[in-house]
């Protein structure tokens, strides 16, 4: 009979104590989140640039040893569809691996998505999109938003568009909900400040021919054309615009500040075009020249795009409430409602009633060769270049 | 409403009436030919327009920059690949298919039609964002009287025509437009009279490929933008207007295809006087209503048919 002798040579008991020992430090439970985004369709650059930013911040946190957990982003795409984006949402929801969500760009999908995560119970944070009933149109625990709403930006444009002395606008909108919120909060900010709407024209958001709207648009002879929507349609009114010989200002939202709009469009057509954004430029963002180093060193093929750093500040809120309270669904909602001055790359963040991030800062934008600049540091404000009609 | 506006809505509706004019002349020649409704019609534009744009990356990568060396190279590229596509449809989907029910005909071009249409977009480099497409007619401006139009619009209103015109020549002119003819009005009688059946029906499906290749390079040209999604809501808007004039009537799908054109035009144009409330986007709406409501006067189209067949 053999005798049974585990552990045998002298030194096997303490070398098995110090790999234990060793491995359950380097063991850390992985923790999923979730990313959503529209990393297909006419809004992939915005959609793309927010994952690239959500992955880097699990990328840095995974990098810091003091972390408590190993984190894993899954990414899903909603393609700026609501009914692909309830999909995806209910397939991140019901896993219940994944603790929380960074989701939507896209206003219509992010609305329709509410309800998915109201029932799985699963905390998300809003990256992205602008549309105000989003954290104002319900009371669910679950939805914050890091990024302000367009309620603030319209208010800021139709200040500054009336106090260049532009009178007459004509708005086209989409017919999402989105465009909707757009042409209801500047129309209303507009008429305060004294401008005259001679023309709203509701389109589809993936409408080919607008000829027949802009001509009509050229028969009221506006000095101005606001488009509330997404870069893709923006681009057509643009260049069918000129088509048309429609000489106006071309004022668009958030929706079309995004690299894709100058790149599709070329320098002369995309010009002087302008757009207005919540939140400082990264430059001038406090933690914005670390976030950009560290993106750069990264070597992401694509831009963060407008809305990268917020998808950043996001994905970095919830790996730092579930560092606080666990990888629990209910602790983390919780932790993230109660979020108060917190340090981010955008500023602090402070969710209100609704957990509603209120960003006071909105920036101005203009196209000056083929690059967004901002208003303040353009030809334009020194007024070296002239916008149409100025 | 000023002479300057109408005028544009004139333009606006022509240029809109001469692409879905030639995606109807498409639907027509094949259902002429064979009874056969080519569902993959649409998305074959799509891939004309598609490969044209790939021609033009390719050629500007061996370093041509000449335009108009460029629009011949794209035009051939995108005629050539449409017409192989639509005979390779014809050899493989449609003959084999000859006396089966017609609707599974339909469904096979249907479904063909959405697998070059998701091919597209996930087989070409960032198929699925909308492409900007080059702008290669001159600039500039003619001015007639008080009315200012644009160069390019004109000349791709007179290639579209100059195309219809000649398709149309070449069918009641040429001896293979006889033959094609000839096997549309009765293929058994055709064959016995020595006309190579199968011939003529792979030549009038690349010839009908062609002329969709032909409106794909056009569309590009014209909005400066392609997407994999065109095909789809054209190919539907062809075959309204192809039924509208006539199913198998050449000059009724011409007719058909300004028709629509004007119907889209007026909608958008009329829907928001008539109620502030209705956006211009319902249009199409107003369209295909209006071309149901046309429909259910006149079944068999516009232009009277001498008989009719049951698809």
């Amino acid at each position: 009979m053999k005798t049974f002798a585990p552990l045998s040579p002298w030194w096997a008991a303490p070398l098995c104590a110090a790999l234990l020992t060793v491995s359950a430090a380097q063991a850390k439970d992985t923790v999923k989140i979730a990313f959503i985004g529209p990393l297909t369709g006419g809004v992939a650059a915005n959609g793309i640039g927010g994952r690239n930013s959500a992955d880097l911040a699990v990328k840095m946190r995974n990098e810091d040893p003091k972390a408590k957990y190993k984190y894993e982003l899954v990414v899903l795409d909603d393609e700026c569809k609501p009914n692909v984006g309830v999909q995806v949402a209910t397939k991140a929801a019901a896993d219940n691996s994944i603790i929380a969500g960074v989701t939507h760009y896209c206003s219509a999908v992010a609305m329709s998505t509410v309800d998915v995560y109201r029932k799985f119970g699963m905390p998300v944070v809003v990256w992205g999109a602008v549309l105000p009933e989003i954290t104002y149109g319900n009371d669910y625990k679950e939805i914050h938003r890091v990024n302000g709403t367009m309620i603030n930006q319209n208010e800021v444009a139709a200040k500054f568009m009336s106090g260049l002395g532009y009178k007459r606008y004509a708005v086209i909108h989409d017919t999402t909900d989105y465009g909707k919120g757009h042409n209801k909060y500047f129309s209303q900010f507009l008429a305060k400040n004294g401008g005259q709407i001679v023309g709203t024209f509701g389109v589809t958001a993936d409408q080919q021919d607008f000829t027949a709207e802009l001509t009509k648009v050229k028969e009221l002879k506006p000095d101005v054309i606001y488009f509330g929507g997404l870069t893709p349609i923006g681009i057509r009114i643009r260049s069918q615009m000129d088509k048309l010989g429609i000489k106006a200002v071309f004022e668009g939202t958030s929706g079309i500040k995004s690299a894709a709009y100058h790149d599709g469009l070329g320098k002369e057509l995309a010009e002087g075009s302008l757009s207005f954004i919540e939140g400082a430029p990264w430059e001038k963002l406090p933690g914005g020249l670390n976030f950009i180093a560290k993106y750069n060193q990264a070597k992401y093929n694509e831009p963060p795009e407008a809305y990268g750093p917020f998808a950043f500040s996001a994905a970095t809120l919830i790996m730092d409430a579930i560092e606080k309270v666990g990888p629990d669904r209910k602790k983390v909602r919780a932790a993230l409602n109660a979020t108060k001055d917190a340090d981010t790359i955008i500023g602090k963040v402070t969710f209100d009633d609704r957990r509603q991030n209120i960003v006071p800062l909105i920036s101005k934008y203009v196209v000056q060769d083929n690059k967004w600049v901002l208003w303040e540091d353009s030809e334009y404000a020194s007024k070296k270049r002239k916008l149409p009609g100025m | 409403m000023s002479v300057e506006i109408l005028s544009q809505y004139v333009v606006n509706t022509l240029m809109l009436g001469v692409i879905y004019a030639m995606v109807a002349v498409g639907f027509t020649l094949f259902f002429g030919v064979l009874d056969v409704i080519k569902f993959s019609h649409g998305d074959v534009l799509m891939l004309g327009g598609f490969t044209a744009l790939a021609t033009y990356v390719g050629a500007g990568a061996v370093g041509i920059t000449q335009t108009w060396l460029l629009l011949a190279l794209m035009l051939l590229a995108a005629v050539l690949v449409t017409a192989a596509v639509g005979a390779f449809v014809a050899r493989y989907l449609v003959l084999p298919l000859k006396n089966a029910p017609p609707i599974n005909t339909l469904l096979v071009t249907l479904m063909f039609g959405l697998a070059l249409r998701e091919s597209v977009r996930l087989f070409y480099p960032s198929g699925s964002n909308p492409k900007p497409f080059p702008r290669l007619l001159p600039a500039g401006e003619f001015q007639l009287g008080s009315l200012a139009l644009r160069t390019d619009s004109l000349m791709l209103l007179g290639a579209g025509l100059a195309t219809i015109v000649g398709v149309h020549l070449m069918i009641t002119r040429t001896k293979l437009g006889l033959a094609i003819r000839a096997v549309a009005q009765d293929s058994e009688t055709a064959r016995v009279m020595g006309i190579d059946f199968k011939r003529v029906v792979l030549v009038t499906f690349g010839l009908g490929s062609a002329l969709a290749a032909m409106a794909g390079v056009m569309n590009g040209l014209y909005y400066n933008e392609v997407n994999f999604g065109i095909g789809l809501l054209l190919g539907v808007i062809g075959f309204s207007a192809a039924i509208l004039g006539g199913l198998g009537n050449f000059l009724g799908a011409i007719l058909g295809g300004f028709l629509f054109a004007a119907l889209q035009t007026f909608g958008a144009v009329a829907l928001p006087i008539i109620s502030p409330s209705i956006p211009s986007a319902y249009k199409d709406v107003f369209a295909f209503t209006m071309v149901i409501l046309l429909m259910a006067w006149k079944p068999t189209g516009l232009i009277a048919e001498r008989s009719s067949e049951r698809v």
